[in-house]
């Protein structure tokens, strides 16, 4: 700063000129007309202590509106939350720090204090190197502009739409979700699960059970009638069109056997019974085990019938496996407790990759390329230009956008307030948005409100000395 | 004492029919206004040029019915209203205006405890006497008290949901072969038959809380009879209480079973309030909805037709009383002004009932509000059972606790009972949390 203000005052010639001023009052009328206004006024900037600049009335007059601003808006502001921590939810009784530890005591709180160290560790070292990664490669394609122009885009929507779309992307429905939508496509595409999900015994039904998934029979079965086995909790529209509609199998031969639907439309059926209108269940693979050991296995024929052939007579227990049952892959549970905060955290980043991408590319073209071109010269392979050269030149502008990345993850609060759904806002919570929940959104205490405010305020604050003291050191 | 009151309800019954006769489909009768509200002028319009701001929560097909009724108030006195949405959370946008000096006209508050929280922070103005003269000729005692606070009466509860009603979609039920059921056993019978036939019996709306505190409060209106009803919802008797214990039991034989709730417990639990209905009637991959009457509007929105396809019953006695839960706005005035006091006179006087008891998904407190005028039969039968319970209803109860317990999202009742929702397992634990949270709410 001193050093800079100092070279115009040179080329004025201020000091000397205002000292020699007096000695030579003849001069200066004759040299310069108009300059006598000048000379006159330059005293006045010297000021009689001898300080450079100018006096202190009008130094604070000027600073006056910025004061007045900066103390109605921002120091005031803060005094009066540290004041007000200090009293209860009403107002009028003094708790000391009781407030402050109400923060630390309780345990959602600490989920919500756990919750943003997650975020800030979390969410700018990807977004800085997500960034720092689009910036490289777009140096090297042809579009570069038209792909950095979509990388940025997000960055024009406001965060709570950004928001309510992600809150969409990460429904849950396959058929609403994109996320979902994607992974089950791809899924099944490697495997398909024709089958019947959901289908089960009644959980009444005496003969048979649930292991596993599969369907088994309590007891064992002989040849001597038929092994008829009931589902239900399917829609009759669940079972394929070419199903028939249930018989018992043929008598005579081995261990034979109907698996259909036990449930007529309009009910009234009755259960454990193939009544008109039940459909068999085609395609089914049924086991027959002997003392846990697989005998044979056939498959349904389009009424629900099976048969055993080539079985000998004896008990056999007979077991439907899971995979005839397998539900379909529904998707990730995004919105549910676990993953709620990586998947906003995703969102966080589909925002702000973009800010980073563009600043760090702005970085990287004014990185000297006979630096890297002398390193590619000496034969350093690109992965050490970009470790040894790059990097290290780029760095101030690294810290820029990670310190700015940290202070916006201590904030973080509309995302959270519209991606997570009521049921697990709790689970997703986070100092700021627990802040205004605390105070204004239902909670009504703005004691304990204060008091967050003041601890969010105390981990932003070294984030902002660390910028404010670099921005001090670039402008030396 | 009794004559009087019966001549009352005698007089506001054929004002009633006069409302109802002049109303016809023009609203804005100026006859109807001059002979229902003693206060109303006729000839021209007496509040021409005066503007007042209405603020409630209401969002959509709700919202847009409420700006009818706004309309016929304008038509008729030349005020000009303006409505602003509150969203979800009307404390947390009313909290910050009212602290600015700045509030709305009239405020329809979601909950009483909001009327008392206001009136200790003064932002509240007392009716003027218009006004009360309205609320004695329209609503029950029960209902003036439900908006009083310190003795000063600020509030007339504009608008009524009925909470005890499980709604169907009567073609999951055919398919089932099942029967709307009238008890509890009946209920769960009834859910088993629908899970059987394929479709999930209920579709929770478990990431809107007060859904969740609704089914409690009916199971336990039932269970536990109204006088622990009214104990519990003034903390006089503890969450932990044995009351409490065999109403989540009861609770537990519907959640609890994966194959009875849409989606299991986890996908209930991302599921908020209208899209639940639209699973039952638009999706049409549940049977069942447990929420109040205001799901008719939703279910009209997903193409269903309400009395055909869109049916519900009474919530089953789960115990010895046949719950009626009812919820409601209670309208209060924030700003001392002419205009403010001529809507709220409006808006309880029969003939605004009236007006917007035309309009779907509305039900009036209003027990001079002709039946007639409900657009359906369903609403019309609801409405009787109100007028018809008098004092035996209960108020929701977690719309009376401190919004800190029975209001808030992610926290208190709402956060506890999804919790239950997600694990039914450990009845004693949420009970112990529940107790912790309200005795933090009411010191």
């Amino acid at each position: 700063m001193t050093e800079r203000s100092d070279g115009p005052r040179d080329s004025r010639s201020g000091t000397t000129a205002a000292r020699e001023a007096p000695a030579e009052p003849a001069q200066h009328p004759s040299a310069t007309s108009g300059g006598g206004g000048s000379a006159a006024a330059k005293p006045t900037w010297g000021g009689r202590s001898g300080n450079l600049g100018p006096s202190p009335r009008v130094a604070i007059f000027f600073l006056l509106p910025t004061l007045i601003l900066l103390g109605a808006m921002v120091v005031y502001p803060i005094i009066y939350s540290i004041y007000r921590s200090l009293f209860d939810r009403a107002g009028n009784t003094f708790v000391g720090l009781g407030n402050y530890t109400d923060i630390f005591t309780d345990q959602s709180m600490l989920t919500t204090i756990r919750n943003n160290l997650i975020w800030v560790v979390v969410a700018p070292i990807l977004v800085t190197t997500l960034g720092l990664i689009f910036a490289v490669l777009t140096e090297r394609i042809r579009w570069a502009t038209a792909f950095k122009l979509i990388v940025f885009m997000p960055m024009a929507v406001s965060l709570l739409a950004s928001g309510v779309i992600f809150r969409l992307v990460y429904e849950q429905d396959p058929d609403k979700g994109v996320a979902n939508a994607v992974i089950t496509t791809v899924r099944d595409a490697f495997s398909s699960s024709a089958g019947y999900p959901g289908a089960r015994p009644r959980p009444n039904d005496e003969a048979h059970a649930v292991q596993n998934g599969a369907v088994v029979t309590r007891q064992p079965v002989g040849a001597g009638g038929p092994a008829l086995v009931p589902l239900v909790g399917l829609r009759p529209n669940a079972v394929p069109a070419d199903a028939a509609p249930a018989k018992a199998p043929a008598a005579g031969g081995g261990l034979s056997g109907t698996v259909w639907l036990d449930f007529t439309p309009g009910g009234g059926g009755k259960t454990g019974q193939i009544d008109a209108g039940e459909k068999g269940m085609p395609g089914i693979t049924v086991e027959a085990l002997q003392n846990g050991a697989v005998r044979d296995t056939t498959t349904t024929a389009s009424d629900g019938t099976f048969a055993f052939a080539g079985l000998p007579a004896g008990q056999y227990t007979l077991r439907l496996p899971q995979e005839n049952f397998a539900a379909a892959f529904n998707g990730v549970s995004w919105l549910g407790p676990a993953l709620i905060t990586p998947a906003i955290i995703g969102a966080f980043i589909w925002v702000w990759a973009g800010f980073a991408m563009v600043l760090i590319a702005a970085g990287l073209a004014a990185i000297p390329r006979d630096a890297l071109e002398a390193a590619r010269i000496d034969g350093a392979t690109e992965w050490q230009v970009f470790r040894q050269i790059t990097v290290p030149l780029l760095s101030p502008v690294l810290v820029v956008v990670f310190v700015t990345m940290i202070i916006n993850t201590l904030k973080v609060f509309d995302l959270v307030f519209v991606i997570a759904p009521g049921s697990v806002q709790p689970q997703a919570n986070v100092i700021a948005l627990e802040m205004w929940r605390v105070s204004f959104g239902g909670g009504d205490n703005q004691g304990l409100g204060s008091a967050l405010a003041i601890f969010l305020l105390v981990l932003v604050l070294p984030f902002m000395i660390i910028n404010i003291r670099r921005f001090r050191r670039e402008g030396r | 004492m009794r004559t009087a009151k019966a001549l009352a309800a005698l007089a506001g019954l054929a004002l009633a029919a006069a409302a109802c006769g002049g109303g016809g489909g023009t609203p804005q009768s100026g006859q109807t206004g001059g002979a229902t509200t003693s206060s109303a002028p006729a000839g021209p319009k007496p509040l021409d040029g005066v503007s007042i701001e209405v603020a409630a929560k209401w969002t959509g097909e709700e919202q847009r019915n409420f700006e009818q009724v706004l309309k016929a108030f304008q038509a008729k006195t030349g005020a000009k209203v303006t409505y602003a949405s509150t969203g979800e959370d009307t404390g947390a946008y009313l909290g910050p205006r009212v602290q600015g000096g700045n509030p709305p006209d009239i405020a329809i508050l979601p909950q009483p405890g909001l009327v008392q929280q206001y009136a200790d922070q003064d932002a509240l103005k007392p009716l003027s006497p218009e006004v009360l003269a309205e609320i004695d000729k329209n609503y029950t005692p029960y209902w003036k008290e439900l908006g009083s606070a310190g003795g000063k009466v600020y509030g007339v509860l504009v608008k009524a949901a009925h909470k005890s009603l499980i709604w169907y979609n009567s073609t999951s039920f055919e398919d089932a072969g099942v029967q709307p059921p009238t008890d509890w056993a009946g209920l769960v019978t009834a859910a088993q038959t629908v899970a059987d036939s394929g479709v999930a019996p209920f579709s929770l709306c478990g990431a809107s809380g007060w859904t969740l505190t609704d089914l409690f409060e009916n199971v336990y209106l039932s269970t536990a009879g109204p006088d622990n009803y009214d104990k519990l919802s003034k903390h006089e008797i503890k969450w932990t209480d044995a009351t409490v214990t065999a109403a989540l039991q009861k609770i537990a034989e519907i959640t609890g079973k994966k194959e009875y709730v849409l989606g299991g417990t986890s996908g209930a639990l991302q599921t908020d309030f209208p899209t639940c209905v639209t699973q039952v009637y638009g999706q049409k991959k549940a049977a069942m909805v447990i929420e109040a009457d205001f799901v008719a509007a939703s279910a009209a929105e997903s193409g269903a037709k309400v009395g055909e396809t869109a049916k519900f019953f009474p919530f089953p006695k789960a115990g010895e009383t046949e719950p009626v839960v009812l919820g409601g706005d209670i309208a209060v005035a924030l700003k001392e002004s002419k205009g403010a006091m001529e809507l709220l006179a409006y808006l309880a006087s029969a003939e605004g009932g009236s007006v917007w008891a035309r309009l779907p998904g509305y039900l009036s407190p209003n027990r001079n509000v002709s039946p007639a005028n409900y657009p359906s039969e369903l609403t019309k039968t609801l409405a009787q059972t109100i007028i018809d319970a008098g004092e035996s209803v209960r108020y929701d109860m977690s719309d009376l606790a401190p919004s800190a317990f029975g209001g808030t999202d992610g926290k208190g009742e709402w956060k506890l009972l999804q919790d239950f929702l997600r694990d039914p397992s450990d009845i004693k634990g949420i009970q112990q949390k529940l107790e912790d949270e309200a005795a933090k709410a009411w010191k």
